[in-house]
Parts: C-alpha cells; structure tokens; sequence
C-alpha cells in the first residue's frame, strides 16, 4: 500500500501545476465550508447566549401557561414559587448545575404619560434585577466582549425601563435623552368617549402625585387577580432600544415587587414562570429529566410543566434550521465542483498515462493494481487539499477572529464580536475532511476503473 | 520442453463493419533458450503474434500453450500473474515508469511477483550490474540516454526470471551503433539465464544475430529458419 501510495503522489508530481489547480479548488472549497460552518456555528451561539441570558435554559410555568396564559397571568400564576425555588436549588442532583434561579412575572397594561395625554399598551415584565444581573454574565462560548448591567440596578422599587419605541410614544425622548428619537411637533387633538368614571378617578389620583415628581413618571394600568383595574405610578429610568421594533414598542421592564403589588396588590404574590440558567447547555438533558422528576413527584399537584429556550424562543430552532440549509446547500455545491474537478484531473491523467497503463498491466499489473494506483491518486489529492485547506481556513478564521470586527445578531441591539468558530469544532473539521477526501476518491474511481479495464494491447498502441 | 507452442491460431480484428484477419491458421513451435525474430513486412502480424505468445491479447480460435500452460483458459486475474512470472516485456520506446528511477523500474515486476525486499534488492543491483548501469541506478529514465534506458528495460524484462523473454522492434529507436549494442546485450543476457527471446524486427542486426527467423506475411508463416549453435554441432 506504501508503495502504491509512494508512486501515486510521484504520478501527482509529474503534473505539479494540474495538481496544484486542483488543489487549489479542493483548499478554496474546503475553507469555505469550514469558514461558513465556523461563522453559522458562532451565530448560532451567540444567539444561545442571548437567549439564555434572557430566559434561562429552563423555566417552570404553569401549565398551559406557554400557549393560552399570557394575557392572563393572574389565572396562570405560582403562588408559592419561592417553595420551588428553594426545592430546585437545594435538589443534590440539580444544584452543581445551577448558576441561577430566578422567578419572574409578565404582564401587560397600559403605561400612559398623563402630562403628555398619551397612552401606550405594553408588555411588562417584573424580575430580580440582581439575579438578572448574574444571568446575564453567562457566556459559555465566549461570546461577550463586555457585560452590562441592567439599568434597573440600584433603582428604587418604582423604577422602570422601557423600549425606545415605548418612550417615542409618550413622548420621553427628550426627557430621557433618547438618540435618534423624533417627536412630533404637532400634537393631534385627543378624541373619543370619555373614561369610566373609576379610570378616571385613579388617573386623577396618580396625576396628583406625578406632579411633584420627574418629568420621566408615567402611569400604568393592569387589571388585577378580581379584573378590576390597578394603576401605579412609575419612574422610568432609561429607555433601551430592544432591537425588533414589535418589541421595542411593547416593552416595560420593573421590579418583581411592584409587577406583584400591580398585579395582586394585598393578596399572595405570584409568578408566571421560574428561570433556571444552568452553568452549561450540554446539561440540559440531566437537568431536565430530573425537573421533569420532580415535578412528577414533589410537585406534582401544582399543575407544572417545563419549558427550554428553544421553546421559548422559536427562532433559534428556526436560525439553526436556515443555517442548515445553507450550509448543506454550500457543502453540496462545493462537492460538485470537487467531483468534477478531480474527475477531470484524474481523466486526463488516464489519457496522459494510457501507454504506462499497458505496460503495467503486460509486467503482470492485476485490473484491480491500476485501479487502486488511481484512486490512490485521488484520495491523495483528497487528503492533501483536506489538510491545507483546514491549515488555511484556521489561519484566516484566527485572522477574523483578531480583527476586532463587531456583528449584532438579528433581534439584538448591542454587537457581539465577529467570531469564525472553526478551531475546536472537530466535527465539523473531520466531517469535512472527510466529505471532501470521500468525494476526491468518488470522481477518481469512474476514471481509475476506466484505465483498469483498458485492453492491454489497444493502451500499448496509444499515442 | 517449448516455451511456447502456438496451434491453428486465428485473429482477426473488426474495424467498424469490416473484419479484417491479422493471423490465419498460426502453427508454430517457439525452442527453448533460442533467439527467435518474427520478420516480415508492416501489417503482416507480426506484433498481433507477438502479443499473442506475450499473453495480452487473445485469439479467435486455435490454442496457446505458454511455460506448458493453456493460457485460453486463465481468467484475466490469473493471467496477469501468470505473465509477472514467466514473462518479460522488452518495448519499441522502452515504456519504463518515469517517476520511478531505473533500480525502482527494475524492481517493479518483481513487487508484483511478492519477492521479498532483501531478495529483490539483491536481484536488482545483479542485473543493473550485468547491464552496466550500477552507477546508474538512482537515475530516472529522463536523466539516462536511449540506449540506457533500452538497458534498464533489459533488465526490468530479465528481473522476474521469466521463461520467455517479448521484444517488440527493440532497436527501432536506437541508432545502429546503440542497436547492436542493445543486441549484443540480449544476446549474452539470453545466454546467461538461459532464456527464450521472440522479437519482431525488421532490423538486420537482429535478424543475423537470430537462432530462429519466422517470416510472417498477410498473417500466415511464409517460413521459418532454424540455425543450427555451435554448441549442437559439437
């Protein structure tokens, strides 16, 4: 075998700059598959970073929470959620995993600035702000260049932050210094029926108040767990672009404390979910089947269900799925050209070596020797171009890499640092290695049988 | 015992719808440790009977006996050992590997006989010895003149100790001072290993230095000379 191998690179010699060409498609072809497998596989976790940062992997919810509960989070509520809390951290199997767990509560309402006579509907979310904190430092992938603490962080308990979009429409750019944040020169004359007499009453009350406070307070209304409506008053702290506009248009973020006092006012505070962020995603498995124990065992009477971030956020399956794709349409138009280009190579060198073939096969070469001595000829230029094309494609990742270039992940506002992930994903390096040595060795095989079955006589009288 | 005996071969050769005969009712005793030159003009057939006794091509009909072996009968596995082993080939453009150097040309044919690697190097440098191209051996067939590379062929033919020595036309791209060289070589080698040469030549050299001269003409034996050695007489 060393022998055939010897005299096929020899043969690969011969030719240097045929060889070489196809080399070179072999090198540019197996970069670009590493490149883009690098770039997709660094996209995909910096998402997963994202996500998990904001949701955790897992969250337990209320069943049916997920599908029908969100606009009625008092209905869909955990009461004693600290009691899980407590059970989850203090569980021997789950708690060398944990990095945090953390209840949060989501509602929606109406924030309204009254100075300003505008009103906007929103989502709104009450959390730990120091345990939001912690989860935010998770960056298992190196995906951050710097960690920013929510603006929540040492506020009072009124304290709020909102969207850009939010601040756009009652009209606190100005007040909250937002960039790149017009407002309308000319307000348009409120209309429409009066309110009930209730909202009124509260709105009036809250105005009262608001008055002796910061331009930046604005009022929200929530129907509390009786659907009766609650109204408090809140200081808006900063407003924060959110990236998707839908969002950014939507979005309040407040102290769980007074999400609660909102939404439950004197009676038993609840959450609609709890956020577990685990120290690694690969423990996603052992971490869910003992959740999934324990809420078929200890809890089993609260009616919960868990929910991972996939879930949670749809387009992080659905980024990796058009990844995918893309990458599977790439590798197989990079293995086309490979096969035709080393087919072509390895048909011209036949025809070059006809008479060779011949005299070979009357020394007493078996049909199965010459088919072997160009295969082998294929597989090195399949080896070879693999090599030098990993050699490069580590080279110029490792150049991206340090270059300082920044990219933003769609749905996100900040940028996360270009990274070109081919170092360590030996997967991807041996799949395609291999891919690209198994194609090299595919297109070689049409000719090398071809010459093999040459009759001896016809490839002796070649000219 | 004759290394080759040919009886009744017939081939013929199909271009498009016409088929042509390249040999007609063939019979012909090949004598041991002879050289034997199969003459005749151009398209007479001599290469197509020369291929024939080399075992690369097959008959129409009629029977091959080769180193008392039906060849007809082997399947092409079987036949491609067979020639490794009781077979040299000696060509018109001396067809030796290029990337290979003439010690490696030379060991070629015995790597496919699975002689063992201290066997084979003695081997090789012993006929590289007795075609005078030891200093040679390193050399690939671009770095060695015509004659030289006809020699290495030589020797390649002679490496796996075959019965039955094929030379196609092996001085007809040599000069005639190089030829009869070449001619003088084959001779002593025949000689020394006691083997059987066929060659197809037009070359007088050749043909004065023949034990046995076939002439061949629209594919049938016109006659075939048989010289009578010296060692006989005695």
């Amino acid at each position: 075998m060393m022998r055939t191998l010897s005299l096929a690179l020899r043969n690969l010699l011969r030719n240097s700059r045929r060889s070489l060409t196809t080399l070179l498609a072999m090198i540019i072809g197996i970069c670009a598959i590493l490149l883009f497998g690098g770039y997709s596989r660094n996209v995909i976790l910096a998402m997963q970073t994202g996500y998990v940062q904001l949701n955790g992997h897992y969250q337990i919810q209320r069943k049916d929470y997920f599908l029908y509960g969100s606009g009625n989070p008092a209905a869909y509520g955990i009461s004693d959620y600290q009691h899980i809390i407590d059970l989850v951290k203090r569980d021997p199997v789950l708690a060398p995993m944990l990095t945090v767990v953390t209840p949060k509560l989501q509602l929606s309402g109406i924030a309204g600035n009254f100075a300003a006579g505008v009103s906007k509907t929103v989502i709104a979310s009450g959390i730990m702000v120091e345990e939001q904190n912690q989860m935010r430092t998770w960056d298992d992938y190196g995906s951050m260049n710097f960690r920013r603490p929510l603006a929540l962080t040492g506020t009072s308990a009124d304290a709020v932050i909102i969207g850009t979009g939010v601040a756009r429409m009652l009209q606190l750019c100005g007040t909250l210094k937002v960039p790149n944040c017009s407002q309308p020169s000319v307000k348009p004359p409120a209309e429409g029926p009066q309110a009930p007499d209730d909202i009124t009453a509260l709105s009036a009350l809250e105005q009262s108040h608001s008055q002796s406070s910061s331009a930046s307070t604005i009022e929200m209304l929530a129907a509390n767990t009786k659907g009766a409506p609650n109204v408090a008053s809140l200081n808006v702290v900063k407003a924060e672009n959110q990236g998707l506009k839908e969002f950014d248009d939507i979005f309040l973020m407040m102290h769980l404390p007074q999400a609660q006092r909102l939404i439950f006012g004197g009676s038993q505070p609840q959450v609609t979910a709890i956020q577990i962020q685990l120290q690694h995603t690969d423990q996603m498995p052992a971490a869910k089947a003992r959740l999934d124990s324990l809420l078929a065992s200890s809890l089993k009477d609260a009616s919960l269900e868990l929910q991972d971030f996939q879930t949670l956020s749809p387009i992080y399956g659905q980024t990796i799925q058009f990844f995918n794709s893309v990458f599977g349409f790439i590798a197989t138009l990079i293995g086309v050209i490979v096969l035709f280009t080393v087919g072509n190579t390895m048909s011209m060198a036949v025809v070059e070596r006809t008479v060779e073939i011949g005299t070979l096969r009357a020394m007493g070469q078996r049909r199965s020797g010459i088919r072997r001595l160009f295969v082998s000829e294929g597989m090195l230029l399949g080896v070879i171009g693999a090599f030098a094309g990993i050699l490069i494609a580590l080279l110029i990742a490792h150049l991206i890499n340090n270059s300082g270039f920044t990219w933003t992940p769609p749905g996100y506002v900040y940028a996360y640092p270009l990274k070109v992930r081919v170092w360590g994903d030996n997967v991807l390096i041996f799949c395609s290695a291999i891919g690209l040595t198994v194609v090299a060795i595919i297109s070689a095989w049409w000719p090398a049988n071809r010459a093999s079955k040459m009759m001896i006589v016809d490839a002796l009288r070649h000219v | 015992m004759h290394p080759v005996i040919l009886n009744k071969i017939c081939k013929s050769y199909h271009l498009d719808t016409v088929n042509v005969p390249a040999l007609q009712d063939i019979t012909l005793e090949i004598r041991p440790n002879r050289f034997t030159v199969i003459s005749g003009p151009s398209g007479s057939g001599k290469t197509t009977l020369l291929n024939l006794i080399g075992c690369i091509d097959r008959p129409d009909s009629g029977e091959i006996i080769v180193a008392d072996q039906r060849v007809q009968t082997l399947s092409d596995d079987a036949l491609s050992d067979f020639r490794s082993h009781h077979l040299g080939f000696i060509f018109q453009n001396f067809n030796l590997l290029p990337v290979l150097s003439a010690y490696e040309n030379v060991e070629y044919p015995l790597v496919l006989t699975k002689m063992p690697a201290i066997q084979r190097k003695e081997r090789v440098l012993a006929l590289l010895d007795a075609v005078g191209l030891s200093d040679r051996a390193k050399n690939r067939p671009g770095q060695l003149s015509g004659g030289q590379r006809q020699r290495v062929a030589i020797a390649r033919a002679l490496a796996s100790a075959p019965q039955l020595v094929l030379a196609d036309e092996p001085t007809a791209n040599l000069d005639s001072q190089t030829g009869a060289a070449i001619i003088q070589l084959m001779r002593k080698m025949q000689r020394e290993h006691q083997v059987s040469f066929v060659f197809s030549s037009h070359d007088p050299q050749v043909q004065a230095e023949a034990d046995d001269t076939i002439f061949i003409r629209d594919g049938r034996i016109t006659s075939i000379e048989r010289k009578a050695r010296s060692e006989e007489h005695a």
